[in-house]
């Protein structure tokens, strides 16, 4: 018997919605297995993975303020997505516009600069943001340059940016040579929705970026425009779609969306910048924004999803004392399946029994 | 909706805290690692140190970790989980989650928290270190020996006054039986990067130093050392399987008598937020075994082992002549007062270099 793939005529929309989901049963399933041969109970460990965080108000809190990044960015590199555009360096433009956004945070540190400084630290970050963004899009414009390799080795160089001004010019005087700046003043930082807790207005910015993006996409000509020349670029152009223009346009918006979420995460749960502000949000956000279908709806659920595999692998940590490299088994088993389901969209599996015939074989 | 969320949401929370409480009489004591507890180094013997106060103490507590807590937005979060899942004593072990630390634990009043390596400290938060740079003193004595080349590599980790104090402490004890003798220093800035580890292990073995030592927590320089036939010093553990014919000696960080010490006074009720800061004399620094080295040369190492231990000897006596040429002032009398230690941001002379952002 033999096991081939075979194209599909069409895309089956059946599919393309039952993906996910059968990516995360097979998950459940695998880390099942896995659980068991640990010598843990598999439903109490699942339980304590998925569920337990939901139970409390800490853990909820928790969860939003993981997720808020992670959306932020998925949103905007999602949109580079279905436009066939491939910025994989989100982890840098979050890094350039926390680091564009500090800077005012710095120099009106202890001065009594007013309630605006916030407000002109956010702008900032998502200029800074779009502005890196814009190298690897105009060297793919202008010189044919790849947008993957340029837009990923800017990530590097956006953290020894970040590493130099916490080190040097910037570094808190107080802060006995440690390498981040002063704390933040109260007006340079984003105030927090329930208080005690961490949750902070960045998930209120979040969920506005969901329903923009949601509009765009759905409702308006440019969303129409980044589906149409992803899809077919020979009917975008017929069509008198530049689609030079919109690489621009995809990675300023993408960019713009993971400078906010930096300058968010340093204004809001961190307070300060320091090297280690993102634990890689930015490729994270390649995982949620694929979870997520490209769909702005889709990526809220995934990134709230990837933000429960990590607070409920704390929690297994914690009352199970289930090793930290199981969460991340689990992360890449769960990318695994979703990717190895995704080709079922496409093509289908048919089994085909092979008999000893000398005929051509069906590979 | 959310009217119901929230009662519904505490009612199950009591439900599953409620299940858990069985274990009541146990104290629960966690800590929060920086790397993986594998990673042979820092974290691994904080690791080790739990697990001997755990045998000691057997169950009268139950311990739980949380290992490679970033020290960016991350750790504020594990630490209060632990702090909200009945932890009543919290050792968190890097210096980056000092503050994370004091704001958890002004949350939680009721709850002990120890810090490693600050200095920030509150009514319900002590600190603790180990008085490293005496191991220093010693490995520079062995270096300044043993070195045919006269220039030592040294992989830095962050430019913090802890690091200096090392590295001053090192050319101190060097300068002792070799005045001329030379460091080089490359920062890579991270505690922890095996691969950074090589490359700046490599690096300085191509700039002629011929022995190697460093501030961070991996055995990486080791294996260089060894492929190159040089030799080095481990740290943080004993990593003599690392070089057998490698390693002149290891700092090894020995965390386990105070993390008994201080759960004990926890239990009993008698723990108070201390600064503690202990070296060779109370253990919590030990030297590996001399290893490499001629008889005389491990002789001298032993001796001065012994003299810091006695109190004779203190690596950062009076006179310390600073890189620009001039005594530094002496606080403590006859040697710079833990203070100036503790805050350590120069050069001594001999360094041919300058800390990084200064």
């Amino acid at each position: 018997m033999q096991l081939v793939l075979e194209k599909r005529a069409e895309r089956s929309a059946y599919i393309a919605v039952a993906s996910p989901l059968i990516a995360i049963a097979l998950t459940l399933i695998t880390m099942s297995i896995l659980f068991a041969i640990l010598g843990k109970n598999p439903v109490m460990a699942l339980y304590v993975y998925f569920v337990e965080p939901l139970t409390d108000l800490f853990t909820l809190q928790e969860i939003v303020v993981k997720a808020t990044p992670l959306v932020m960015i998925a949103i905007g590199l999602s949109l580079c997505y279905i436009a066939n555009v491939w910025n994989i360096g989100a982890e840098g433009q979050f890094l350039f516009g926390a680091v564009c956004g500090s800077w005012l945070a710095v120099v009106t540190n202890g001065t009594d600069a007013g309630p605006w400084v916030l407000p002109a630290m956010l702008v900032m970050g998502a200029i800074g943001g779009a502005a890196y963004a814009m190298i690897p899009a105009l060297c793919k414009v202008r010189f044919g340059a790849s947008e993957i390799l340029v837009s990923l080795m800017l990530v590097y160089v956006a953290d020894l940016i970040m590493d130099y001004l916490v080190r040097g010019p910037w570094r808190d005087p107080q802060g006995m040579n440690f390498p981040t700046t002063a704390a933040f003043d109260p007006v340079a930082t984003v105030p927090t929705l329930v208080e005690g807790s961490r949750l902070h207005a960045g998930a209120i910015v979040a969920l506005i970026v969901v329903m923009l993006a949601a509009v765009m996409l759905g409702r308006t000509i440019k969303g129409f425009e980044i589906r149409v020349v992803g899809a077919a670029p020979r009917a975008a152009r017929f069509a008198g779609f530049n689609s030079k223009q919109l690489v621009l346009f995809t990675f300023a918006v993408s960019g713009a969306l993971a400078g906010l979420a930096g300058i968010i995460e340093v204004a809001g749960p961190v307070g300060l910048l320091q090297p280690g502000i993102s634990p890689g949000y930015g490729f994270t956000a390649i995982i949620v924004a694929f979870l997520g279908r490209l769909n702005p709806v889709g990526i809220l659920v995934a990134g709230l999803f990837l933000a429960l595999t990590f607070i409920g692998g704390e929690g297994a940590q914690i009352s199970m004392k289930i090793p930290l490299d199981l969460t991340k088994v689990f992360q890449g088993i769960l990318l695994f399946y979703v990717l190895a389901c995704d080709s079922l969209i496409l093509y289908r599996i048919r089994f085909i029994r092979t008999f000893r015939a000398p005929v051509q074989g069906a590979a | 909706m959310k009217k119901y969320l929230i009662p519904l949401a505490a009612a199950l929370a009591l439900a599953v805290t409620g299940a858990g409480a069985s274990a009541q009489s146990k104290m629960k004591v966690g800590f929060i690692y920086l790397g993986p507890v594998g990673d042979l180094g820092w974290t691994y013997m904080h690791e080790l140190g739990r697990q001997m106060m755990v045998k000691e103490l057997g169950d009268k507590v139950e311990t739980t970790y949380l290992e490679n807590v970033s020290e960016g937005p991350d750790s504020e979060r594990s630490i209060e989980q632990l702090a909200r899942t009945g932890h009543q004593l919290i050792f968190t072990t890097s210096f980056g989650y000092m503050d994370p630390t004091l704001r958890v634990a002004k949350k939680y009043p009721k709850i002990k928290f120890e810090h490693a390596t600050g200095y920030k400290r509150a009514p319900n938060v002590g600190t603790y270190s180990g008085r490293f740079h005496e191991g220093r003193y010693i490995q520079g004595v062995i270096a300044g020996k043993m070195s045919k080349s006269g220039t030592l590599g040294y992989i830095a980790s962050f430019p913090i006054p802890e690091v200096i104090a090392g590295i001053n402490a090192t050319i101190l004890g060097a300068q002792t039986v070799n005045p001329n003798i030379k460091v080089k220093i490359i920062w890579v800035n991270t505690w922890f990067d095996p691969g950074k580890e090589a490359e700046a292990a490599k690096a300085l073995a191509d700039q002629g130093a011929d022995i190697l030592m460093q501030h961070t927590d991996s055995p990486a320089a080791m294996q260089v050392a060894a492929q190159r036939g040089i030799l080095a010093f481990g740290q943080d553990s004993d990593m003599i399987k690392f070089g057998p014919k490698t390693q002149l000696t290891s700092i090894v960080n020995n965390w386990g008598p105070y993390y008994l010490r201080a759960t004990k006074a926890a239990l009993d009720g008698s723990w108070k937020p201390e600064d503690t800061w202990d070296g060779l004399k109370e253990k919590m620094v030990l030297m590996a075994e001399y290893t490499n080295m001629p008889d005389d040369v491990k002789k001298l190492a032993q001796d001065t082992e012994a003299a810091i231990i006695a109190g004779t000897l203190n690596p950062f006596k009076c006179p310390i002549v600073g890189q620009d040429g001039k005594e530094v002032e002496c606080k403590g009398g006859t040697a710079l007062d833990n203070g100036q230690i503790l805050g350590m941001n120069f050069y001594v002379k001999g360094i041919d270099d300058k800390i990084p952002g200064k």
